[in-house]
């Protein structure tokens, strides 16, 4: 089980989604810079946190039409795992790779707190198993506010997309949403971080059994290590 | 008298005549001026003379405080050989670095943007983060954290709320997007700061003592490279500006303001440290910050005792047609100059070429001490480096003591007739204590800031001090640090107030577990042309130094901020320290939140009795008087070492320092933690005292402990022995409320209620109709 984590000028999580895996998880993690165009062996994808090109324009817009990015959307094509925190979940919108769009949050300021999560029951894809009904995770955005059209959310909706969603809605997102999946269920997208969520320290350590989560489909040996 | 060493310019802007009115404009003084002269042998050129107005600006040079900071202590008398030196000393580098064992170090320093923040304070105050980051990694360390210190006008007026709102909008934009967190500050509210607040940064960054890189130009030959950012017309100046007193008019000031780009300063931080770790490639690096190209050149030219010529045609420019003054004072951000090793420039174009950066190579190191500066073939100036930097004017100002202090210092609340609070008004004084901006939450302002990024927060914001760990190579090691100042205790009482900045920044330190290592001041002070100015700065410099000598904290590096005035006069003095300590263990870390119902609850250093300088006489009673409360520091050290001791043995739950609002203040803010408790204490056994000062009182050198019911009596004959005094007056308990026993009777309030007031009283006067 190899772990890339991608690194765009202005990533400025991508050591901690590296140390998530590699110290929190034990799991063979590497950094892929983003004007490589291969992603070699890696079987998860995490597209890390950040100011991806100083996020001008739009956060995540530029990030898209990096040179790793072709590889990204081979590899998701191929039914390999990605998963976007933060900024990671902005640039997969932006490269269509997951539905809706994040704007600016409804307070128009930046949030970093910690928020209580509502696990949805999102089938195997994201098997649930060790996270149980809530999840506490830190948040830190100030475009976190998920948008999708009326068509998009019922979609979402009835497919079981939704991985969480907020207790306390901290920046007016959609029906509360705060992660999703795509419909074939191998690429992730979250606001909050699990990155953040795995020290002693920590808030929680909910991030190990969320990062857990996310390889269980195509690892399900990993539900059963203990962390 | 022309020059005969330096042909005419073709510009005729730049050939124009030196007048006194020219030199006026560019804040030197007549005297000054002919010393300028001596240095060149004739009068300058425009070039020259903009560089040494901005060299010889007190931002720069330290002209008027330079002898009184020769006072601090420098070095550490408790080091060992692996652990506690002071790498690089105060003032000799952008940063001091101080060792913290296992070969590794840190670097920290703090710095003032408070004049670019009072006029644009979004733009201001986010440039303000970006300088001190980059002078903590050209000394070849990563940034780990920031904290800032911020001081405002009153809250009520809409003047405070814009200057409040974008100062901290501006250092999230900043610190947020290069990525490093903001784990702590310290903000205060007074009228004395309307319309000039203080916007102190202050970044730490760890590195291993081989990674120290110093700003030294050496080498003859070796080439000068700038990196970063294109310059532009932007902050022309701003270090001349920062050194003179706001007024109506600056407002037309604001080209002097830079603008920041946290995008470039992230791919700038990343792109130097990793041309760092290419062995032997950089021989010395600088940012330019204040004064810019001007200051990184005569600066590493005169610390490597060496000379430096640049070719100014080969500067990133983002305007056309500017012309060499512009350049060369010019503050645009994000840029650096580096010092390469000669035959290896390919090296460093291929890194700054990976992170799609400029990398020009505009000079050259050569032997005659000189900076030489180049634009269109001609020599725009020429300059001995040494006149702008060590031979900088260094002067003596006159000292003389403020009128009031005779009047403030003599105050009583006896003497005075201030008649004593009752059982009704103490109920009504502690919600209001509580909703003071400068006592209440500031949830508003640090959930703004990336508090959380490099994962590394062991305590968040909200507690005594900040608390993180660092990861060092394969090992760990924990720090905390905490800003700390007072004005009002310092302008009631210059020296003893710096005292108290300093003691009780330790007392925090040692609340959160940890051993204070080191300290970094920032001195923000009016026009020190004033005698009564400038007896404010000596004497709160004399205090500070006093009290590191005595705690043996060393100063590592600072940051002197004078003509902090509006029309309105000066603020209040203040001296503020950031002090950062080591903590042993993870399990030493203590925070301020009571954790158990049950537990007991100990005072420690007796009873508070004084009342000068409180956030109550202030809030109640309108008055900012009294001397600042007394400080014994004999007795202070006892009992941060029996607190410090008692951490480690386990014995402490939690630990909170009395400041501002008193005994009351601090036992409610341990009930504001993450879970629902109470608390019952009982304060008759303290009744002979005047119960406002009781409850409200400022004095120093107080903690609040909880411990555990059956560590409290070894607690109390350890403290017995130790020669503190420890009083168990009450215990935490599982109900909603906070009742007190005093010789009155008891007062009682509802915990929620409390803390809903404390916890929305910012948020609410910040508050946008239809934004939420």
């Amino acid at each position: 089980m190899n772990i890339a984590v991608l690194q765009f000028p202005g990533s400025n999580c991508d050591q901690d989604a590296f140390h998530l895996f590699a110290s929190g998880l034990g799991l063979p993690t590497r950094y892929v810079w983003h004007k490589d165009t291969r992603l070699g062996d890696a079987d998860l994808v995490v597209v890390p946190g950040g100011f991806s090109y100083g996020d001008y324009l739009r956060c995540g817009a530029i990030a898209r039409f990096s040179p790793v990015m072709g590889a990204v959307r081979e590899h998701a094509e191929r039914g390999g795992l990605v998963l976007g925190i933060c900024n990671g979940f902005q640039i997969l919108c932006e490269a269509g790779l997951l539905p809706g769009a994040l704007i600016r949050n409804s307070s128009l300021e930046y949030r970093c707190m910690t928020c209580d999560l509502a696990v949805e029951e999102a089938g195997p894809a994201f098997n649930t198993r060790l996270l149980g009904k809530r999840v506490r995770m830190p948040i830190g955005h100030g475009e976190g506010n998920f948008r999708i059209d009326d068509a998009g959310l019922e979609r979402l909706e009835s497919n079981h997309q939704v991985i969480l969603r907020y207790i306390d809605n901290p920046n007016g997102s959609l029906a509360s949403i705060a992660g999703i999946r795509n419909e074939e269920g191998n690429v992730f997208g979250m606001m909050p971080h699990p990155d953040r969520a795995f020290e002693r320290f920590h808030p929680s350590r909910d991030g190990l059994a969320v990062a857990r989560a996310v390889l269980s489909l195509r690892f399900p040996e990993i539900l059963k290590e203990s962390a | 008298m022309k020059r005969a060493d330096l042909p005419p310019n073709p510009d005729p802007v730049l050939n124009q005549p030196i007048t006194p009115a020219l030199i006026k404009k560019h804040g030197l003084l007549p005297d000054e001026y002919e010393q300028i002269r001596l240095h060149l042998g004739g009068d300058p050129t425009l070039t020259e003379l903009g560089i040494f107005s901005v060299m010889w600006s007190e931002h720069c040079s330290y002209k008027n405080t330079r002898p009184l900071l020769k006072g601090f202590p420098t070095e550490k008398r408790g080091a060992t050989e692996s652990f506690g030196r002071v790498l690089v000393k105060a003032g000799e580098e952008n940063a001091g670095i101080i060792d913290v064992g296992d070969g590794w170090a840190i670097a920290f320093k703090i710095e003032s943007h408070n004049h670019p923040s009072a006029i644009e304070p979004f733009e201001g105050a986010a440039t303000g983060v970006g300088g001190i980051i980059r002078d903590i990694f050209t000394m070849g360390a990563r940034p780990v954290l920031l904290t800032n210190s911020l001081r405002f006008g009153e809250l009520d007026s809409p003047v405070t709320k814009r200057l409040l709102r974008g100062v901290v909008a501006g250092i999230a934009h900043y610190g947020n997007c290069v990525g490093v967190p903001t784990v702590a500050g310290d903000v205060y509210f007074d009228r004395s700061y309307e319309g000039n607040p203080l916007v102190n940064a202050l970044c730490l960054g760890t590195l291993r003592h081989d990674q120290i890189r110093l700003g030294k130009a050496t080498g003859l030959g070796n080439p000068v490279y700038y990196v970063g950012a294109a310059t532009g017309r932007d902050g022309l100046g701003g270090a001349a500006f920062a050194s003179k007193e706001l007024s109506a008019e600056s407002s037309s000031d604001r080209p002097a303001v830079q603008k920041g780009d946290p995008f470039m300063e992230k791919l700038l931080i990343e792109a130097c440290l990793e041309m760092m770790a290419v062995p032997g490639l950089v021989v010395g690096i600088q940012d330019m910050g204040a004064a810019g190209l001007t200051c990184s050149t005569c600066e590493t030219a005169s610390r490597g005792g060496a000379g430096i010529e640049i070719e100014l045609d080969q500067v990133p420019q983002r305007e056309v047609g500017m012309n060499s003054y512009e350049i060369m004072l010019s503050e645009s951000q994000e840029r650096m100059l580096v010092i390469v090793q000669k035959g290896r420039e390919r090296e460093i174009e291929e890194v700054f070429a990976k992170w799609d950066l400029h990398a020009a190579h505009v000079g050259t190191v050569t032997d005659t001490g000189r900076m030489v500066v180049r634009q269109h073939g001609v020599v725009v100036a020429d300059i001995p480096a040494s006149a702008l930097t060590d031979n900088a004017p260094v002067y003596q100002r006159e000292a003389r003591r403020p009128a009031y202090l005779d009047e403030t210092s003599r105050w009583t609340p006896t003497g005075s007739g201030l008649p004593d609070i009752d059982l009704a008004v103490a109920t009504a004084v502690l919600p209001k204590l509580l909703c003071l901006p400068t006592i209440a939450s500031k949830r508003w302002i640090y959930r703004q800031y990336d508090h959380m990024v490099q994962h590394g927060t062991v305590v968040l914001p909200g507690s005594d001090a900040g608390v993180v760990r660092l990861r060092l190579g394969s090992s760990e090691k924990f720090i905390a640090i905490k800003n700390d100042c007072n004005g009002r205790y310092c302008y009631l009482n210059p020296r003893r107030g710096a005292l108290i900045a300093m003691v009780e920044c330790l007392r925090n330190l040692v609340c959160s577990g940890a051993t204070p290592l080191a300290m970094t001041d920032n001195l923000n002070f009016g026009n020190p042309y004033k005698p009564e100015n400038f007896y404010q700065l000596k004497e709160c410099v004399a205090g500070l130094a006093e009290a590191c000598r005595f705690f043996d904290v060393p100063v590592v590096g600072g940051n002197v901020s004078l003509y902090n005035e509006s029309p309105e006069g000066a603020i209040d003095p203040t001296p503020t320290v950031s002090v950062v300590g080591f903590i042993e263990k993870e399990a030493h870390v203590t925070r301020q939140f009571a954790r158990s119902p049950g537990s007991r609850i100990v005072l420690l250093g007796g009873a508070p009795h004084e009342l000068g300088g409180s956030q109550f006489l202030g809030a109640i009673h309108g008055k900012k008087t009294g001397d600042a409360p007394e400080v014994d520091l004999e007795a202070e050290k006892r009992l941060q070492d029996f607190l410090l001791a008692q951490i480690r043995s386990g014995r402490i739950r939690a630990a909170h320092d009395l400041s501002e609002g008193g005994l009351l203040v601090a036992l409610s803010e341990m009930l504001f933690g993450p879970g629902q408790i109470g608390a019952h204490v009982d304060l008759r056994a303290f009744g002979a005292l005047r119960l406002d000062a009781l409850l409200f009182g400022e004095s120093q050198g107080r903690v609040l402990v909880e411990v555990e019911p059956d560590h409290l009596s070894p607690l109390l004959a350890d403290a017995g022995a130790a020669g503190v005094v420890a009083d168990a007056i009450g215990s935490f308990l599982a109900t909603e409320t906070l009742s007190v026993g005093t010789g009155l009777g008891t007062l009682e309030w509802t915990t929620a209620v409390l803390r809903a007031g404390w916890e929305t009283s910012i948020e609410s006067a910040m508050r946008r109709p239809g934004i939420g």
